[in-house]
């Protein structure tokens, strides 16, 4: 039995030294640093441990300000992908002819650069001496004046922001959902026709419960990738974010280590346990709501 | 309910660009099904079975043909409107719901003037519940039921809703041996109480004999026989008819027919008077053979297989299909054989003949050698 024992933490070991390294260690670091008072990153010194790095962060307009703006982003998109990916495999999955063309096209974004679809988003979005974007063509058409998308109003950002995010993640969700409705036995569909189900009733009570299981992984990986954003509001509105007053949280850490008002590893590291312990408690509500509503 | 199916019809577009694969599942169905009966449909799998279930509750439209519920043209109903209650193979029950809530499912779908109370519900799922002797298991989920629970389930939700015909596809065939046993009697106690017409899919010949009152024998969609289960069996119309029912199986030899009377390899078994001459395949059904008389068709014997109170007798004979033929014979009086050599004389009604060519049955007089000297 030890003999058995021995083996089995041999072969676990590469793995657990990967982990150890890459998560374990810098995570207690990060935990660590989050607490150093007054550390100075050139020599490498600090005062004293207390909780002024947390105390700052969180009186910092501009950490408020990208905390506000990862959860409307949070809060935004994650329902109105979720729903609308759900929508559109729905309709996929309605559909015969033509079905993987339409497939293909859903999922093409996926396999687009972030930077590059941002690009995009300009030419559609931006307000420029020369031209006023697409976008605002179609609204001068219905006889709206112009937006500024990229440096106007917090709320066209904002728009734009989610908006962006939303078509970004949409192709991933279509494609784990149009699964996931492909797989419900199309017997339950038989049965249910033959006891005169009506279609809105079928999906209510049959299908929806049949996919819940991942619906749900969608509605958490959603969760904790839009608090992770970061790329999207770099895409759309340039570096200096803080500016732009278009921050998300991570963005606040880059900033607060490279940026150009950066060199602070401690807040930086106070700022990234705030967003862990964020993410953690939202995913343990998700968890908790999920045990009445997803059936394995 | 009475079913009559009139010239039923299903063919299946081919898959692909080719158009010469187009397939018929049900060719030509004309059938009556008497009110309150147990039907089993029999056959091979792919044989059209499921098929014709599908056409019957509307899940399919046929391609040319019609069907009848009593003097009610259901053909171009859909299935809800048929008043039929389907058990799947899998039975379908849906997880996510416990018993009750999967027994009540098709009567919340009820509407108008049908529509019921909470309480009428309840009161209904109960009632079939009863029924089947699942009362206890009302709160549920499917997943933590057995197969035989969860068929039972199944059947209680099928006949919840009061249905004119029911239809059970494969019933019993995801459950163990000891439970098909039970499950199948069940079924024909149920059928009898609730005295719907009940037609059933099956490709097990025990199950479909020991429970329909009628079966419809089909093999690559063309119905091969319909009757009463011990008439199809005592009088088969061809020889897949003959080899597909019965266990053990029929023995197929392939015979002579010289001078009015039968050959089996050299050895003259049986006279027939009239039949023409030329070779036929004989079936000779294992209960047909016999140790006493003018016994003349000689085999060798390979063994013997006691069960209890019959005897298997295992033995060889170049005539028979497969090299091996199995004679079942009654231990009881009958000295077993012990030496090499057996030699069996056979019971005129348990042998048929067949054409050769076309493996229909030839109808004819079988005579025993001793009756006519």
């Amino acid at each position: 039995m030890e003999k058995q024992n021995r083996k089995a933490w041999l072969y676990l070991l590469p793995a657990l030294l990967f982990l150890l390294v890459f998560m374990v260690y810098p995570l207690v670091d990060v935990l660590i640093y989050s607490f150093e008072e007054g550390y100075n990153s050139a020599s490498q010194t600090f005062f004293g441990v207390g909780s002024y790095n947390y105390s700052y962060v969180l009186h910092d307009p501009y950490f408020l300000q990208a905390l506000k703006n990862t959860f409307l982003l949070v809060v935004i998109t994650v329902p109105v992908s979720t729903g609308l990916a759900l929508f559109i495999s729905v309709g996929l999955s309605s559909i015969k002819p033509l079905r993987n063309l339409f497939q293909t096209i859903y999922f093409l974004p996926y396999v687009t650069n972030t930077l590059a679809v941002g690009l995009v988003f300009m030419i559609l979005f931006k307000k420029t001496a020369y031209s006023d974007g697409l976008v605002n063509l179609f609204l001068h058409w219905f006889g709206s004046p112009s937006v500024d998308f990229i440096e106007g109003s917090y709320g066209a950002k904002m728009f734009v922001l989610c908006f962006y995010t939303i078509w970004v993640v949409l192709p991933f969700k279509i494609l784990v959902l149009t699964g996931a409705l492909a797989s419900v036995n199309q017997d339950y569909y038989n049965a249910a026709r033959v006891d005169g189900t009506r279609r809105g009733r079928i999906f209510y009570r049959i299908t929806l419960p049949m996919i819940s299981p991942m619906i749900f992984y969608l509605i958490i990986t959603g969760f904790i990738g839009a608090f992770k954003a970061y790329s999207d509001a770099v895409a759309l509105f340039g570096t200096n974010l803080n500016a732009a007053g278009m921050n998300t949280i991570v963005g606040y850490v880059y900033d607060m280590l490279y940026g150009d008002s950066g060199g602070y590893p401690s807040y930086a590291s106070a700022a990234a346990i705030i967003l862990f312990v964020i993410v953690l408690t939202i995913t343990c509500i998700n968890l908790l709501v999920s045990k009445k509503h997803v059936h394995y | 309910m009475k079913i009559v199916l009139q010239h039923l019809t299903k063919r299946f577009p081919s898959r692909g660009k080719k158009s010469h694969g187009e397939v018929t599942a049900v060719s030509d169905f004309n059938f009556e099904i008497p009110d309150g009966k147990l039907v089993g449909l029999l056959g091979p799998s792919g044989c059209g079975k499921s098929t014709t279930l599908n056409l019957i509750c509307g899940l399919l439209s046929p391609t040319e043909g019609k069907i009848f519920f009593g003097s009610d043209d259901v053909t171009k109903l859909a299935p809800e409107n048929r008043g039929v209650g389907l058990v799947f193979q899998n039975y379908a029950l849906y997880p996510h719901l416990t018993v009750l809530k999967n027994i009540i499912f098709p009567l919340e779908n009820l509407k108008g003037t049908a529509k019921l109370s909470k309480e009428e519900m309840r009161e209904r799922a109960y009632q079939v519940a009863k029924l089947v002797q699942i009362e206890e298991l009302m709160d549920r989920k499917p997943k933590e039921l057995s197969g035989g629970q969860q068929q039972r389930v199944a059947i209680a939700r099928a006949l919840v809703k009061m249905p004119r015909v029911l239809l059970l596809d494969e019933p019993l065939s995801n459950l163990d041996a000891r439970l098909r046993l039970q499950t199948r009697e069940e079924i024909r106690r149920i059928q009898q109480e609730t005295q719907i017409t009940t037609i059933f899919v099956t490709h097990d010949q025990d199950e479909a004999m020991s429970i329909s009152d009628l079966i419809v024998v089909m093999k690559d969609g063309i119905i091969q026989q319909i009757g009463a289960p011990q008439e199809v069996y005592d009088n088969p119309a061809n020889l897949f008819v003959a080899k597909f029912l019965g266990t053990p199986p029929i023995n197929i030899f392939l015979g002579t027919i010289r001078n009015n009377r039968l050959y089996i390899g050299e050895d003259a078994v049986l006279v027939v008077p009239d039949v023409p001459e030329g070779e036929v395949v004989v079936g000779i059904r294992p209960e047909g053979f016999l140790l006493t008389g003018n016994a003349s068709l000689s085999c060798a014997l390979k063994r013997l297989e006691v069960m209890g109170r019959d005897v298997s007798v295992v033995c060889a004979n170049a005539a028979c299909e497969g090299g091996t033929l199995r004679a079942i014979i009654n231990a009881e009086g009958t000295p077993l054989p012990n030496t090499e050599t057996v030699r069996f004389s056979l019971k005129p009604q348990k042998v048929f003949l067949f054409r050769k060519e076309t493996g229909e049955r030839i109808e004819c007089n079988l005579v025993p050698l001793t009756e006519v000297k």
